[in-house]
């Protein structure tokens, strides 16, 4: 079976970002640029059910502008077999992003397509789940755990309560959550080796579904920034601090 | 305007978050409806008429609505999402999981975690772990919002005494079911809601001595989180991570011990009113947003903490 596995080129983790001071949205010249976090999970996760023999073929798909080749290139390097790229200037809103991975499955068919839980850009959390409602696919989010049985999978998810287990069955869409397992390290051959593969491109606008904003963006500012305090010398004048700000 | 608020709850009793939900309903204005889907719940419903503004509970009673699974919830609330203007609902698990479900069905763009209603169609919400405040203005017909319960006070649980009417379910997803549930167990108070919370990092050094953590907890009726690389390390169960992509608290007190404070830590706790940072590093990033800082070894800190309080 094909896995479809979706990256995104965001600001680097590492990265305190800055805010532009006209307040149309966040600086991103000459800062650090990577594979959202949650997307090396999603790598690996494909690349091991390659390995166990579950997976036959990994598709990377990125959408977003031309330097998010790179970011397919860090596929590549993980294990990914092929790699398309759906391009786009503008930036698009999980439903968009959404709708045209829903059309790439439609040519792929894959059985699983896997996907961060969030980005940490835009933080929305939500491209999976809509993937897998318009797909009619079944929906394992936050998986810190899958375990493959018979075109079905075991899926144990990260909840506020604790963990909890389903058993969604194929096709599905999943969505990792950073503790499903390590991302492996690509080997320098590997990197190399990434540079020169084929990398399939095609123009997001081509697919003929509307992709127009459907949130105008008002603004975006900084938020408040927080005061450093005082350093306490012990613990007795910590308890004194805080009974005199009526914490305690 | 017309707000069906989706409860979050566990069959037995409303879970906090749904009361900041209403909250931000309230501000937005208009008839509330609640619902309420799961199975045998009728304490929820209960609890969910009392609620202060709200006008009706709706009811769906199911099997296949006991645990929350997505599909069905999604399919639910899809199915009547229609005849409001405004769906809102916690931006927890259970809020991620079913809502962008709706919105791909109607062909809305949700408006994720909320900490603000600007006006009926105008909302500001987080992004890059909280460095950004995005204001956004929803032109779609019905506006499908997650809500961030720490940036809403909670209405009142009780004074209202909403008409409770059935809604019928039975589009049962196929493909998906709830096999098991893991849940910790804890005599401490909810991470989310807590007055105090004590949280411990990597420093503490190992499961056993994050006891010292629990200890503190406990002794301050707080309770206990933990960042990212201390659930790693299975030092705290995940429900106690605390940050971009674990929860978000905002207690009176936020103990941060032996934790460095990177950004993805504070995108969780950066609203706390006041926060204490124990650490042996004088320049962990931490004590550039705590209000009172320790510099020292958390087991010497920590036990005489215990001795004064
Ligand atoms: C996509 C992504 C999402 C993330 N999401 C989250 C999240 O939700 N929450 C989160 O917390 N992190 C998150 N992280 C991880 C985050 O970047 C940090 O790695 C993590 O918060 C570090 O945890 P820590 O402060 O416990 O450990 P460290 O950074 O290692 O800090 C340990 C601290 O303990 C101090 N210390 C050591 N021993 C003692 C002692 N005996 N007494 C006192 N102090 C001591 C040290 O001086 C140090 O400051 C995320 C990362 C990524 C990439």
């Amino acid at each position: 079976m094909k896995v479809l596995v979706a990256v995104k080129r965001v600001v680097d983790y590492n990265v305190r970002i800055r805010v532009k001071s006209d307040g149309t949205g966040v600086d991103k010249d000459n800062v650090v640029m990577s594979m959202n976090p949650f997307d090396e999970n999603s790598l690996e996760e494909a690349m091991q059910m390659k390995e166990a023999d579950v997976a036959s073929e990994v598709i990377a798909v990125s959408i977003g502008d031309e330097k998010s080749e790179d970011t397919l290139r860090s596929a590549f390097a993980m294990g990914a077999d092929r790699a398309i790229l759906i391009k786009t200037d503008v930036e698009l809103e999980p439903l968009a992003i959404a709708k045209l991975l829903a059309k790439v499955v439609e040519q792929e068919s894959p059985q699983v397509a896997i996907l961060g839980k969030q980005a940490i850009d835009d933080d929305s959390n939500q491209t999976g789940q809509m993937l897998s409602a318009m797909l009619g696919w079944s929906q394992g989010t936050f998986a810190s755990n899958a375990e493959h049985v018979d075109g079905a999978i075991n899926l144990t998810r990260e909840t506020d309560a604790g963990l909890e287990t389903i058993k969604i069955t194929l096709p599905a869409v999943i969505t990792t959550d950073l503790r499903l397992n390590t991302p492996r390290l690509p080997k320098l051959p590997a990197i190399m080796k990434a540079k020169k593969k084929p990398i399939e491109t095609h123009e997001a606008d081509s697919f003929g579904i509307d992709l127009a904003p459907r949130l105008e963006v008002v603004s975006v500012a900084a938020p408040a920034e927080r005061a450093a305090g005082i350093i306490v010398a012990n613990a007795a004048e910590l308890v004194e601090k805080l009974k005199e700000a009526e914490a305690l | 305007m017309s707000i069906l608020v989706v409860a979050e709850h566990d069959n037995a009793s409303l879970i906090s978050g749904t009361l900041s939900t209403l909250a931000a309903a309230k501000i937005i204005g208009g008839d509330i409806t609640v619902l309420v889907a799961g199975e045998n719940a009728g304490s929820v419903v209960t609890e969910a008429q009392a609620l202060e503004g709200v006008s009706k509970v709706l009811v769906a009673d199911n099997a296949a609505l006991a645990d929350g699974l997505a599909e069905n919830i999604g399919n639910l609330v899809s199915s009547i999402a229609g005849n409001y203007s405004h769906v809102l609902t916690p931006a927890s698990n259970f809020g991620k999981n079913f809502m962008p479900r709706v919105a791909a069905k109607l062909d809305v763009m949700q408006v994720s975690d909320i900490v603000e209603v600007v006006s009926a169609d105008t909302f500001v919400r987080p992004i890059y772990a909280g460095n950004a405040l995005m204001t956004v203005k929803s032109n779609d017909t019905v506006k499908l919002i997650t809500v961030r319960s720490t940036a809403f006070d909670a209405v009142e649980a009780t004074g209202g005494s909403a008409a409770v009417e059935d809604l019928a379910f039975s589009d049962v997803f196929a493909g998906s079911s709830f096999i098991s549930r893991d849940v910790t167990l804890s005599e401490r108070p909810e991470l989310g809601t807590a007055k105090i919370v004590v949280s411990g990092g990597r420093g503490v050094g190992s499961k056993e001595n994050f006891a010292v953590i629990e200890g503190l907890a406990e002794k301050l009726n707080a309770a206990v989180g933990a960042s990212r690389a201390a659930v790693d390390l299975g030092y705290a169960p995940n429900d106690c991570q605390v940050g971009q992509t674990g929860k978000v608290v905002a207690p009176e007190i936020y103990f941060a011990i032996a934790i460095s404070g990177a950004i993805q830590h504070q995108a969780g706790m950066s609203e706390s009113k006041i926060i204490v940072a124990i650490n042996k590093d004088a320049d962990a990033p931490i004590f550039n947003i705590a209000d009172y800082g320790i510099v020292g070894d958390l087991f010497d800190v920590v036990p005489e903490l215990m001795e004064v309080l």
